[in-house]
């Protein structure tokens, strides 16, 4: 036995609410990030990602309250992402109470600040998010805003790149895959977490629990993030985890 | 009468998480703090730390708290979490020349390259996530199941696992201490305050450990 895959669910989150809609019957409020996460806690997730899709400045401090909020009481580790620009922006994600940032599109254009954060406040807390679309067969590039800017960088030179300069951890996220519910892109998963030596997350396109399955067993992901699967209440983690399980894949039961 | 716990804060990062912890944990009062004589007069002590072993302990050396910790493990019980634990060992090799504390013999090492599981997968560094902890006898266990799992991360880790202090063993390509333990002191390498249940649960029984191993 050994370290357990890990299921990650995912809160999108604009101005202090969780957007795309949560249906919980036991949750009064589910708009409220602190009761989703409260809520998945419960449930046995591994860890919680908290997507800042706002990351307008005028919001930041709401973020900083919910972050610290969710810390207060969710005993899991928790990463924080969105509009992540500078050290001072990961200081005080870490400050108020995230264990680990997630660095996208800054990354892209300031790579030097992947050095910079995993020197000053260690690879461990340090995550790149790349969002990658299929460019021909077996090779990705990554794109910016939300997939609409090709940079002209490929995905799995990018990944091994960004590990080279201190990321601890890696986000992969298929632009293509993103919302259609068919499945993470293996080909993609695979051949980032083949070429790293870090853990690699598989994020963008669950909508089954076998598409988990999948994202580990042929993809060699670390660990599976989903959003829309769990918010809808449509499976629990702890669903997932059976299903995990019994497909021989090892997980904290 | 409400005991106090104190945090040690010698600016390795957030204890917010560890401070919340220790609070839900039992009833208690948690400092954290920087200053001496709130350390040296609590009844319990936790010595957190995130990030390299060398900036640990040069900000514990800066506030004049290695020797307060040296110290106050006489008295009362302490409990080091993480790199706090790795600093209570003698050396690093992520900090190469810097003298750490030096309460259990030995050093700190980097994972080795290219482990792989039995699977034939190669094993990746950080160590991340959700690992079992096989328990040896310590009071610190009671009422947490063996093997439960808790969760790491780190890429620097104390490799002799048959030292007769480790209370704990994990394994990661090859087995590490994941605890260890002297008379007053139990130290993990895991994050209690991000292992949910079985996290809460330790803080709990620490906040009874009579020191005793």
């Amino acid at each position: 036995m050994g370290l357990a895959k890990r299921i990650i669910p995912c809160l999108d989150v604009d101005q202090g609410r969780v957007v795309k809609g949560v249906q919980f019957e036991d949750i009064r409020d589910a708009g409220d990030p602190v009761e989703v996460s409260r809520r998945y806690n419960q449930e046995g997730a591994d860890e919680i990602t908290f997507l800042d899709i706002t990351a307008s400045n005028e919001n930041r401090a709401t973020t900083f309250e919910t972050v610290s909020r969710i810390a207060s009481e969710v005993f899991i580790p928790l990463t924080v992402g969105g509009g992540i620009r500078n050290t001072g922006n990961i200081r005080d994600l870490l400050l108020a109470g995230a264990d680990k940032v997630s660095i996208n599109t800054a990354a892209v254009f300031e790579p030097e600040l992947v050095r910079k954060a995993a020197e000053k406040f260690g690879s461990q807390c340090i995550v790149v998010a790349i969002d990658a679309k299929q460019v021909e067969q077996g090779h990705w590039e990554i794109f910016t805003h939300g997939g609409r800017k090709p940079t002209g960088l490929d995905a799995v030179e990018w990944a091994a790149r960004m590990v080279s300069y201190g990321a601890g951890e890696i986000l992969l996220t298929s632009m293509d895959r993103d919302g259609t519910r068919d499945g993470f892109d293996l080909g993609l998963t695979r051949s980032v977490a083949d070429a790293v030596t870090v853990p690699v997350v598989a994020s963008g396109g669950v909508g089954n629990l076998n598409h988990l399955v999948d994202g580990v067993v042929q993809g060699h992901a670390e660990a599976v993030l989903a959003a829309s699967i769990f918010h809808f209440a449509q499976y629990t983690i702890g669903e997932a985890k059976e299903v995990m399980a019994a497909a021989g894949i090892e997980v904290r039961l | 009468m409400t005991q106090t716990v104190a945090v040690i804060d010698y600016g390795s990062g957030n204890l917010h998480s560890v401070a919340k912890a220790v609070e839900r944990a039992g009833q208690s009062r948690v400092l954290v703090t920087a200053d001496a004589k709130e350390i040296q007069s609590a009844d319990r002590v936790v010595l957190p730390g995130v990030g390299a072993m060398g900036d640990c302990m040069q900000g514990l050396h800066e506030r004049g708290l290695d020797l307060v910790v040296l110290r106050v493990i006489h008295e009362k019980p302490l409990m080091g979490v993480c790199v706090g634990m790795q600093i209570l060992t003698e050396s690093g090799e992520e900090s190469a020349g810097v003298d750490a504390l030096g309460v259990f013999p030995g050093r700190i090492t980097l994972f080795p390259k290219s482990m792989k599981n039995r699977k034939g997968h190669a094993l990746k560094v950080p160590h991340m996530g959700w690992n079992e902890v096989e328990q040896r006898q310590h009071p610190m266990w009671n009422g947490i199941a063996d093997r439960t799992r808790f969760y790491f991360v780190h890429s620097y880790r104390y490799a002799d696992a048959t030292a007769e202090f480790a209370v704990g063993i994990c394994k990661h390509g090859t087995p590490f201490a994941a605890a260890l333990s002297k008379p007053n002191v139990f130290a993990v390498q895991f994050h209690p305050e991000k292992s949910h249940d079985a996290g809460i649960h330790l803080y709990r029984n620490f906040l009874t450990w009579d020191g005793a191993c």
